[in-house]
């Protein structure tokens, strides 16, 4: 009965090589606060300069998502004081960002539902939204705290890391549409080849506000702020979760309170963070260490002229190019490198449903149990397409291939030599079937019979028992056609 | 001649020449500066350390709020009372590859907040002309050097006058170049859209051979501009005939009215006198007029506390300097922490600067001083476009006395009312000395030029200079 | 009155400074003072004006080639971690040492 208006803010961080003022790596794992120095530490006397690899990859995000590059752009300071902040400001950008006014198209799955208060639900008619993004923006991330008793330590290592900032409009209506724009962004993200996105290492982050309103009714509801969610996943589940809170609270006839909560995993709830002595007043005003960038429309299109191919083209195109199902392609195109692997596959050899289906199902399974990516699992798409290959021309049986593949990984031999080793070619040989077909019509004379007499289920048994006989090596379409050359003779 | 001099009373291109010319050596050069410092520190007070180096080379003063490697670096605050920068400005990079060496640090106002360097946390510098009168600040300690010869010369920075005021109260050459030309970096931020480095000396020359020195394009400060660097030196050799200077009416016609202090009398007379110096030495001087002048100060005291409130938010206490230790929770160690170690001029300017940028006030004080800002800036804009400089006093009045205007800090605002619009508009400043008040205490004459050309400030000022005699008076200690 | 000493009071903690009463008086005074200077502003006519978000980005200042000043992503090399925490009060284990942060 109520309606769910949801805004999310995101924050990636941007894989350059250093950080967005000073020359230390952009990385982590190392000791704390050796990836600093009098920049990033905010030594007095130090300076500010603009990584430009920041720079284009933030350009490269806003164009990606349809914003307006502003001609004129600038940073200024958000000031306030907190240990993980080296200068107690903090170089970000406030009345001139980077770019405004995008907007990322989503699909909305028709079978998804859309859950309000647990009790009603309704399906989604629309198949697709654009949610608009307000502003994207640059920023330098702070460091690290680590609480121990009495004292707070901190690690500068952080500090100073390149930060996009992506914010909506307050129009995403459901905690579905907030999985999809995360999981298409991060996409879009990762096809830019500018974040990591991975969010349980921090290098993608998101914080929501939701309110929830009356259908019909204009005004936006008093909203919360939701911030510590670790996965996407999470931040589904805390957006439901509030919907329903906030709806009990206006049930009640209540009134929600401004305030930011936080997720607690653990106990699938949000807690109130303890409110703050005083409102936040952050001073923003120009940062005078960077003059301004200008930037011209020929600087913006040769930025755009060099995006790569983003999600949603790549998808179309592999529907119109390769014949592939809206359902094989939205699994291939979830990582860009293998879609590209596909790719290079069909190149060699171009059967697209095959090696679609081999991408989706063994190869998919052994990228999971190894907890690896396709390029370093180590296997080229030639010895793929081989294998492929083998199956196809029906040398060697489904089942045998995948053996093939895990003993491939395993072992580095090649695919030739494993199947050979395996001794796994099918028999296609009809002299050397006829023997074990006959042996299969001796001793199963009880299903022959059934056979005879009209029971056509019993074929299927007796070929089971060719297979068993030839160790699974029988191609079981031949086995089956001499049985029944066989019976029909009989 | 020069030789009949100590060294310490020569300027550094005399001692140079005699280098070159293998009549004195740096170790004779150290030892006269040495026996000076002995005889006359303990009545200047010009230095907040002096430096044991190991290195020889020719030695330098500079302000305790340029950064020095392994230096102690304290901008005369106690909360920086123990800072050791990592890594040295890039001017100091620059000086150092030209063979010199780091003799001390100069005394200063605290984070170069102030006109008198009464506000320092070790102990106020003297006006080497008489000790009861300040040396002019923040760079007062600098400016006392140089003029005591202490120093052969010396960096200052200059944030609204902090070289000229002093330079001028001290009888000696201050420079603020224009914004961009000498790197920041390294230099302890006061206000970052208007300091500069510059340097303090004995004449135009080595003011000019110094600058020629520390300028130039620095990649580690983005508002470091990359633009050739002119040859100073050389541009002193043309004469001033046909140049077209611009006298500000505005400049005079301060007349005590309300807060404003008048023009001092003697100053007035000092500066009329300069200009028809240079009337005879052939430009052709004509009134223009700077109509914003008057909003200067009041602009001037917005954006430079409010760029101060955030450069000074670092010092907290977390990673350098002083810390107060009683405090047992994060937010009571930031406040006692800097209750400690600001002295009362920080914290006022901190306070001020905090709230025109606080919500509610934004809009009505920083945004409209930037707007006014930009006034200042045209009005001198529209001058230079007839105009190839500007003539007027570089303060209002001498030297004033020690606790004149400690507890009228506006008073003492005031006071850098006519170096304050060259900050706001970026644009390149000198003070020459042009006279000498019946009590005895020098005056400055301030050129301003267009943006990026020092050049015809270092040709007016020499010119200027080479017709008179006041750069070659000494005080008597 | 412009600025009262509650005010003074409040900007202070936003800006972490603590003062006694003393300096509380002390202060408020000179800052109404200075502040009753500043308001000589609300004079000039700056209707047509845009702020000058940043003295090296007006037009006057003649630098046309200036602006959009970016570094290039190459790598320099960071302190070592003693260095990093040589100026620092308190450390412990290569980090430096605050006392507790109350969330």
């Amino acid at each position: 009965m109520y309606e769910t208006v949801i805004g999310l803010e995101v924050h990636v961080q941007l894989k350059t090589r250093t950080k967005a003022f000073c020359g230390c790596l952009n990385e982590f794992g190392s000791g704390a606060n050796t990836r600093t120095c009098p920049v990033c530490l905010g030594f007095p006397g130090s300076l500010p300069v603009l990584n430009e690899m920041a720079f284009e990859h933030g350009m490269k995000v806003a164009l990606a998502l349809n914003c307006q590059i502003q001609n004129f752009t600038k940073f200024d300071r958000k000031n306030y004081f907190y240990p993980d902040l080296p200068k107690n400001y903090q170089i970000s950008q406030y009345d001139l960002p980077l770019a405004l006014d995008g907007g990322l198209k989503i699909k909305i799955n028709p079978s998804a539902t859309l859950r309000i208060d647990g009790e009603r639900s309704r399906t989604i008619k629309d198949k697709e939204k654009t949610i608009p993004v307000k502003r994207v923006h640059l920023e330098e991330d702070a460091g690290k705290l680590i609480h121990e008793g009495q004292d707070s330590l901190v690690d500068y290592n952080r500090a100073g890391v390149p930060l996009l900032e992506i914010v909506t409009e307050p129009m995403i209506n459901s905690p579905d549409e907030a999985y999809e724009y995360l999981s298409e962004l991060k996409a879009i993200l990762k096809y830019l080849e500018v974040s990591d996105c991975d969010m349980e290492k921090g290098s993608l982050r998101c914080d929501a506000n939701i309110s929830l309103r009356l259908p019909g009714e204009k005004k936006l509801g008093t909203k919360t702020e939701l911030k510590n969610m670790n996965s996407f996943k999470a931040v589904r589940e805390a957006l439901h979760y509030e919907i329903k809170r906030q709806a009990g609270i206006l049930e009640s006839g209540q009134r929600i309170i401004q305030e930011t909560l936080l997720w607690d995993e653990a106990l699938s709830r949000t807690v109130a963070m303890r409110s703050k002595e005083e409102a936040m007043d952050y001073r923003y005003f120009p940062e005078p260490d960077l003059p301004g960038f200008v930037l011209s429309e020929e600087k913006i299109r040769a930025v755009k002229d060099n995006l790569p191919e983003l999600p949603q083209a790549l998808k179309q195109r592999f529907i119109r190019d390769y014949g592939l199902s809206d359902y094989d392609v939205e699994i291939l195109a979830q990582e860009k490198q293998v879609a590209d692997y596909f790719e290079a596959c069909f190149k060699v050899y171009p059967r697209a449903k095959s090696i679609s289906n081999w991408l989706i199902g063994p190869i998919s399974y052994e990228l999971n149990s190894r907890n690896l990516d396709i390029q370093s699992l180590g296997l080229k798409p030639p010895e793929l397409t081989a294998l492929i290959s083998f199956v196809d021309q029906e040398k060697i049986s489904n089942l045998s291939a995948k053996e093939v593949l895990t003993e491939r990984l395993n072992s580095k031999n090649t695919i030739e030599e494993i199947i050979k080793e395996k001794d796994l070619l099918q028999i296609r040989d009809s002299g050397e079937l006829s023997a074990i077909i006959d042996a299969v019509l001796g001793a199963n004379q009880k299903s022959v019979q059934d056979y005879l007499s009209g029971k056509t289920g019993a074929m299927m048994f007796l070929v089971g028992q060719a297979m068993r006989q030839s160790k699974g090596k029988a191609n079981p379409k031949i086995a089956q056609e001499m049985l029944k050359e066989r019976l029909k003779n009989a | 001649m020069p030789a009949e001099k100590p060294l310490y009373a020569l300027t550094g291109l005399e001692l140079l020449g005699l280098i070159k010319q293998k009549k004195t050596g740096i170790a004779d050069i150290l030892e006269s500066q040495s026996l000076r410092t002995k005889a006359v520190e303990e009545k200047v007070k010009a230095f907040a350390r002096f430096t044991d180096n190991t290195a020889s080379g020719i030695p330098i003063a500079v302000k305790d709020n340029i950064c020095i490697q392994g230096q102690p670096t304290t901008c005369a605050s106690k909360i920086l009372e123990n800072f050791i920068p990592p890594y040295d400005a890039t001017v100091i990079q620059r000086l150092k590859k030209a063979g010199f060496i780091i003799q001390g640090q100069t005394n200063m106002d605290e984070f170069a907040f102030g006109s008198s360097c009464e506000n320092s946390a070790f102990f106020p510098t003297r006006n080497p002309w008489n000790p009861d009168c300040v040396p002019g600040g923040s760079s007062g300690g600098s400016a006392a050097a140089v003029a005591a010869d202490e120093a052969i010369w010396a960096l200052g920075s200059d944030t609204g006058g902090s070289i000229r005021q002093p330079a001028s109260f001290c009888g000696v050459v201050g420079l603020k170049p224009t914004y961009g030309r000498v790197s920041r970096y390294g230099l302890i931020a006061f206000a970052s859209s208007l300091d500069q480095i510059g340097p303090l000396t004995k004449d135009v020359r080595d003011s000019a051979y110094l600058t020629n020195i520390i300028s130039g394009y620095d990649p580690n400060d983005s508002t470091s501009l990359n633009l050739p660097v002119g040859d100073y030196l050389k541009s002193l050799e043309k004469d001033i005939k046909g140049i077209k200077i611009g006298v500000p009416k505005e400049y005079f016609s301060l007349s005590g009215d309300g807060e404003l202090e008048g023009l001092d009398r003697e100053v007035k007379e000092a500066v009329r006198e300069a200009i028809a110096q240079l009337r005879k030495l052939g430009a052709e001087v004509s009134e223009v007029s700077l109509p914003h002048t008057e909003y200067a100060v009041a602009v001037y005291y917005i954006v430079a506390t409010a760029e101060a409130s955030s450069n000074l938010a670092r010092f907290d206490g977390v990673q350098y300097g002083l810390r107060v230790r009683s405090a047992d929770n994060l937010i009571a160690m930031y406040k006692k922490t800097r209750q400690a170690g600001f002295g009362p001029e920080a914290k006022r300017r901190i306070i001020l600067g905090t709230y025109v940028l606080s919500h509610g006030y934004y809009e009505a004080y920083y945004v409209r001083a930037l707007k006014v800002r930009a006034l200042i800036a045209r009005d001198f804009t529209e001058v230079f476009k007839e105009y190839d400089c500007i003539v007027t006093p570089t303060s209002p009045t001498t030297a004033f006395r020690l606790g004149e205007k400690l507890e009228n800090p506006l008073a003492m605002y005031l006071s850098d009312v006519y170096t304050i619009s060259a900050n706001l508009a970026g644009v390149p400043a000198i003070s020459v000395p042009c006279g000498s008040s019946k009590a005895g205490l020098p005056i400055g004459l301030q050129i301003t030029a267009k943006a990026f050309d020092e050049e015809m400030l270092f040709r007016v000022a020499y010119n200027y200079e080479q017709a008179t005699l006041w750069h070659k008076m000494k005080p008597n200690l | 009155m412009i600025i009262s000493k509650d005010d003074v009071q409040k900007v202070a903690n936003l800006a972490r400074i603590e003062l006694n009463q003393e300096e509380l008086n002390l202060f408020s005074g000179q800052l109404e003072s200075v502040l009753e200077f500043i308001e000589k502003l609300k004079k000039a006519d700056v209707s047509s004006i845009q702020p000058m978000s940043h003295i090296l980005d007006i037009q006057w200042f003649d630098c046309a080639h200036h602006g959009n000043v970016l570094r290039a992503d190459v790598l320099r090399e960071s302190l070592p971690n003693a260095l990093a925490l040589k100026n620092a009060p308190e450390s412990l284990k290569g980090h430096f040492r605050v006392p507790k942060v109350i969330e």
